[in-house]
């Protein structure tokens, strides 16, 4: 199919035939965050590192990322998560789940 | 080819129904999956197909579906994976399939349907009217009209071949006008598979885009408010262009088969003051109708329209830029339209777009069955005569035999 049809198109003329994804793999390509209206921002201070957000995200926009990250109070992890923001729809439901109430839903402003 | 090698075929002539020739049609073109859930007055199609399936004559796949909704998917769906696909219904069976109809089209695969013309419930009522035609016109789908058993089956196997072009790619729709033409036996010319397969013959697998697992596509994904417009546009412009397919398609057939197919079919018009337009198995009627006045000096001649979407605007024009009146036959309604003729609208979209201005009178008749006959033509047409020489056209549509309404 990648000799039918190109990666990127612009027009009417060029999308592929009837709406077909000509190849696989491409839900990661499609950006999911237009119609967010609240941004989970994480404090890293107060997550405990549970993995709870990341596991209720509908989306995987939770991500665990290799990043150190030491507290004020001293307390060392290995580990930190952020927010694939291009996919967030911003349903709040990490910042519902999490149990130290490390993650605030912020108003998107466009 | 020459008219002699034309003639030098050897042509098996039988007698059969629309029905059974639209189901001989299928065998000719070799279908691989038929899903058909039966519904008068279609049933001898599914019957007939699934007699040569048993008989070993054609070597298909029948779905047992429990709903016409199904067998649209079902057909939909095995064009998916690039078979050639068969599905056949009658009005309230193709009510059912309706919302699959749209997938169908969108979806860019090209099954073809015999649909035998039946009237619309309620209250329920199974004889012939364009009802359920109508109400597909706009779904996307290519849409033919047959006057005669063997335009039935002319136009299936001419119908895959407009169906499977590359250029079109779009669902193509065969009417039969129910017991008219379902029930009715005529004489069909059969045409060999060899020549049937020659014709429209199968494309290689992957010419165009198929479910496979060695090559993965999706079908039928969510498309956002970024892309749904420009697939849709997509799809028009398939349309659109499918007339200048179904034109090429219906020359082939006639220099090979001896029987050649425009989008529509003038009659007696080159000197015609008045011009008669319909659709279907009504045009025999009316081309009756033309040669009765014709005898009586009155010049009047008659369009049948063949390939009914995408319209042939443009042929119309042609044929009827020098008439002073026209009459459109209907026999189907759009309730609370300006005018109630859904063809007869279609007309005067065409005429009006290109500031063409010409008397037109709207006539819906028949509708649930009730037979016209010669008679009636000729008297629509002294009634279009009146409206010509008050020089007027009537604001209203005429309901043509109807009780309690004068013509």
């Amino acid at each position: 199919m990648e000799k039918t049809y190109k990666r990127d198109f612009s027009t009417w003329r060029e999308v592929p035939i009837g709406g077909i994804i000509p190849w696989p793999g491409t839900t990661a390509e499609v950006e999911t965050h237009a119609w967010r209206a609240y941004r989970p921002v994480i404090n890293q201070d107060k997550c405990i590192r549970c993995r709870l957000c990341w596991v209720y995200c509908p989306d995987a926009a939770i991500l665990e990322v290799d990043e150190e990250y030491t507290t004020p109070s001293g307390r060392k992890y290995n580990i930190s998560y952020r927010v694939d923001l291009a996919h967030c729809k911003g349903c709040g439901i990490c910042a519902y789940e999490c149990p130290v109430k490390a993650i605030e839903m912020i108003p998107e402003e466009r | 080819m020459s008219l002699a090698q034309v003639v030098e075929r050897k042509v098996e002539r039988i007698a059969a129904t629309g029905n059974h020739a639209a189901a001989y049609a299928t065998r000719e073109v070799d279908i691989d999956v038929a899903a058909i859930y039966p519904i008068t007055p279609q049933v001898q199609i599914a019957e007939k197909i699934a007699e040569m399936v048993a008989n070993g004559e054609l070597d298909a796949e029948i779905i047992p579906v429990e709903s016409e909704h199904s067998a649209m998917s079902a057909v939909v769906a095995a064009s998916a994976v690039g078979a050639r696909a068969f599905t056949a219904t009658s009005s309230q069976g193709l009510e059912l399939m309706h919302e699959i109809l749209y997938i169908a089209s969108s979806l860019r695969q090209p099954v073809v349907m015999a649909l035998a013309t039946r009237a619309l419930s309620a209250p329920i009522n199974i004889w012939n009217d364009y009802g359920d035609v109508i109400s597909m016109r706009d779904t996307g789908w290519i849409i033919l009209f047959s006057e005669t058993v063997q335009e039935v089956y002319d136009n299936i196997i001419q119908a895959y071949r407009i169906a499977e072009h590359p250029d079109v790619l779009l669902p193509v729709a065969v009417t039969l006008d129910g017991y008219i033409l379902s029930h009715t036996i005529e004489p069909l010319e059969l045409v060999t598979r060899e020549e049937a397969l020659k014709f429209a013959f199968k494309r290689p697998r992957g010419y165009r885009p198929v479910l496979d697992p060695d090559d993965p596509i999706t079908i039928g994904p969510l498309a956002a408010p970024n892309w749904y417009y420009e697939i849709k546009r997509q799809q028009i412009e398939a349309i659109r262009n499918a007339g200048r397919v179904v034109r090429e398609v219906g020359r082939e057939y006639g220099k090979i088969f001896g029987r050649t197919y425009d989008l529509l079919e003038p009659y007696m018009i080159d000197d015609a003051k008045i011009v008669i337009i319909s659709l279907g198995a009504t045009a025999s009627l009316v081309k009756a109708a033309v040669n009765r006045l014709r005898k009586q000096g009155e010049k009047v001649g008659m369009v049948k329209i063949r390939l009914y979407r995408p319209f042939p605007a443009e042929d119309l024009i042609k044929v009827i830029e020098d008439v002073d009146a026209v009459g459109v036959l209907d026999r189907a309604v759009v309730y609370g339209s300006p005018t109630e003729g859904p063809l007869f609208n279609d007309i005067a979209v065409t005429l009006a777009t290109r500031g063409i201005h010409k008397l037109l009178v709207s006539f819906v008749h028949g509708l649930g069955g009730r037979d016209i006959f010669v008679n009636d033509v000729i008297a629509m047409y002294k009634k279009i005569k009146r409206f010509a020489e008050e020089g007027r056209s009537p604001e209203k549509t005429v309901f043509f035999g109807v009780k309690g309404e004068e013509v």
